[in-house]
């Protein structure tokens, strides 16, 4: 029947109070898809950052602080690890390989990292995958570094092209060590990591840039003129670096390991498995997203009473409108239909706006989330969930048309032909 | 005033009360059968507060009849009661042959919807439908008027142009504004569209001045005439009596004196 087109044409007639309806509605729907996405994608983005990676070695202080700043590039290390703890372990029969990891130093905005080859050999993300190159290859010479991804595609490098390094993080980079600018030599294929956003160069030009950097201030330009030389000239091995990660040859070694070195006089250290500390994060965020969710599931709850309160606030107007229809034959069920279609339409254009909404603004936030918090959201296709959430709304919304569908109903028996108001 | 000769006389040919699947019977039955008979029907909204007590009422198919009484006389229940819309407490209801309380409520939408059009005071119009869609509207619940009407744009137009509502401009105007005159030649169009049995009109010239009255009345009764449809013309002005071929007062029938409860 056409009591389809009738909900629509009614819904239509009052398009400004039906339109902030949905707007209300599609905007709750957003919250709850946005918190939803967010929350699943940070999730997969974090656990898809690091793979094949055993134990992460930095210094003593918290296991979660350890892998933000180690792996994600989220905060900064107090203390570092000495060279010599490192050497230990990475000489340490059971263990495979270790990556050193040396941070501090950015490139108009982006993180320098000085690291080994082992780095390129032995580091996997995803599904074990290792890292590819685009273009070029990984790190020679002293002053040769390899970019990630959204590195080169931002800024516009290609092999070949040279750059300076600041110390130091932030955009506006303060004090620059001009004297060695460093050659891209390899740009690595996009991993969704925040590799993709680091500069790559070797542990040795990390020692390099900070030779002439003693306590934060610069020695008088003639010393470090007369010091800089060719590679070989001065020892460049450094004394410390930030954290190390560690492979182990056998998996039955690692708790052995992350013991011993816990337990190391030698120097306060930390040894954490990145997949129990992840797990440990999730715990203590879980609460806070939960919450979130909650809120936005409220949120939508208030949309729709919204929509509940304007319908039945409509209802009294439309007795006469009731009436008609009775009259050319309408069966109080049509009558019930027609209300109960018209929530329908309200929640579904709702839901389908708010998915619009949802997806506009994830393309356009997901650059600003990756560049501040690196957080890494793609909007891809709705997965199930979030076609649940939708089918969930829209479900609520008819549910609550049977209110007013229930009270016109009611109204329409009562009032037969005709209204007296 | 009186009825048409020897129709009193006419043989109850066929007795199938409600068998809304056999339409050919049931047409036959609304062939054969007067188009209203009420016999002792009582209604009341609140126990113990009668608003109807009408022995007897019998109107002919074809027939114009104007029924008058004050406002609180019961009209509206009694027009509530013939649509099949209110249910009586006692008495027969027969609608062109069809004993109305003894089909169920829906069975009862789906009769109006065939057989029955409405012309009400005011306010007759969806506003959110076009003129032409306000007409064709009484053909979305009912098949039978949807066949009877064919081509249901083009017999939206006849019935518009017979009641002198043309002009293109007036058929591409929202409804809300059109005058009140317009709205109720809107409603008399379709009230009428599909050649319904019984066009039922409740005060439908109450809200219009003198001269508008008088050329809304001469289409109607014109147009109802060409369908052959039987009217039931409720009003509280006498003065309109003359023009039928009979005038029923509502209190010479209705024995109840419901005051105010049918208001």
């Amino acid at each position: 029947m056409a009591l389809g087109t009738l909900a629509a044409r009614s819904v239509w007639n009052r398009r400004v109070t039906a339109g902030l309806t949905v707007f209300a509605i599609a905007v709750s729907v957003t919250l709850l898809l946005g918190v939803q996405k967010i929350r699943t994608q940070t999730r997969e983005s974090f656990a898809s950052t690091l793979s094949g990676t055993d134990l992460i070695v930095g210094a003593r202080g918290g296991p979660v602080n350890l892998l933000l700043y180690s792996v994600f590039r989220i905060g900064d290390a107090m203390t570092g690890v000495s060279w010599r703890s490192y050497e230990l372990v990475a000489r340490h029969p059971d263990v495979a390989w270790v990556i050193p990891i040396s941070l501090g130093d950015s490139h108009r905005g982006f993180r320098v990292m000085g690291t080994s080859r082992a780095y390129f050999e032995h580091y996997r993300y995803g599904e074990r995958r290792l890292l590819a190159f685009r273009d070029g290859g990984p790190f020679d010479d002293l002053h040769d570094a390899v970019l990630g991804a959204d590195v080169a595609e931002s800024l516009g490098y290609a092999a070949g092209d040279a750059i300076t390094v600041a110390h130091g993080l932030g955009e506006g980079s303060f004090a620059r060590h001009d004297k060695h600018p460093f050659q891209v030599v390899g740009i690595l294929e996009r991993t969704g990591t925040p590799v993709d956003r680091t500069v790559h160069v070797s542990i040795e030009a990390i020692t390099d840039l900070h030779g002439d950097w003693q306590g934060g201030a610069r020695k008088s330009p003639s010393a470090a003129t007369a010091q800089a030389g060719i590679r070989g000239e001065r020892d460049l091995t450094p004394d410390s670096i930030t954290a190390f990660l560690v492979g182990m040859r056998d998996r039955t070694t690692i708790l052995q390991m992350q013991r011993a070195l816990n337990e190391y006089r030698g120097e306060p250290l930390l040894a954490i498995m990145p997949g129990v500390v992840l797990g440990q994060l999730w715990q203590m965020v879980g609460v806070a997203d939960k919450a979130l969710l909650l809120v936005a599931a409220c949120v939508v709850l208030a949309g729709l009473i919204g929509m509940l309160t304007s319908l039945l606030t409509s209802l009294n107007e439309r007795r006469r409108e009731m009436a008609i229809l009775r009259s050319v034959g309408a069966r109080p069920a049509h009558v019930f239909g027609l209300l109960v279609l018209e929530s329908g339409l309200l929640a579904a254009a709702s839901v389908v706006l708010g998915f619009l909404f949802t997806w506009a603004l994830l393309a356009a936030a997901a650059p600003l989330l990756e560049r501040r918090f690196g957080l890494f959201i793609y909007a891809g296709a709705p997965t199930p969930l979030d076609l649940a959430i939708g089918a969930g709304v829209l479900g609520a919304g008819l549910l609550a048309g049977f209110v007013p569908a229930w009270r016109a109903y009611r109204n329409s028996l009562a009032d037969g032909l005709s209204v007296h108001l | 005033m009186s009825a048409p000769p020897g129709v009193f006389d006419w043989p109850v040919y066929c007795r199938h009360r409600s068998i809304p699947s056999a339409d050919d019977r049931l047409v036959h039955c609304v062939m054969t059968e007067p188009a209203i008979v009420l016999s002792d029907l009582a209604f009341e909204w609140t126990a113990g507060h009668p608003v109807l007590d009408v022995p007897s009422l019998r109107i002919e198919r074809g027939e114009r009849v104007f029924l008058h009484g004050p406002s609180g006389s019961g009209k509206s229940s009694l027009l509530g009661v013939i649509g099949g819309v209110l249910a009586p407490r006692s008495g027969t209801v027969r609608l062109l042959g069809t004993d109305l309380p003894a089909l169920s409520p829906s069975r009862r939408d789906h009769f109006r919807a065939d057989h029955v059009g409405f012309v009400f005071q005011m306010f007759n119009l969806l506003p959110y439908l076009s003129v032409v869609d306000n007409v064709t509207l009484a053909a979305r619940f009912s098949a039978r008027r949807r066949q009877r009407a064919g081509d249901l744009r083009g017999e939206a137009r006849r019935l518009l142009h017979a009641l002198g509502m043309d002009r293109p401009s007036l058929l591409r105007r929202p409804v809300t504004r059109l005058s009140i005159g317009q709205q109720q030649r809107v409603a008399a169009a379709r009230a009428l569209f599909g050649r319904p049995d019984v066009l039922i009109a409740d005060e439908p010239t109450s809200s219009l001045d003198a001269d508008a009255r008088e050329s809304f009345l001469a289409l109607l009764m014109q147009e109802s005439a060409a369908a052959g449809t039987t009217l039931l013309f409720v009003s509280h002005d006498r003065s309109l009596g003359h023009l039928f071929d009979r005038c029923v007062g509502l209190d010479d029938i209705n024995r109840a004196r419901p005051d105010r409860e049918a208001a």
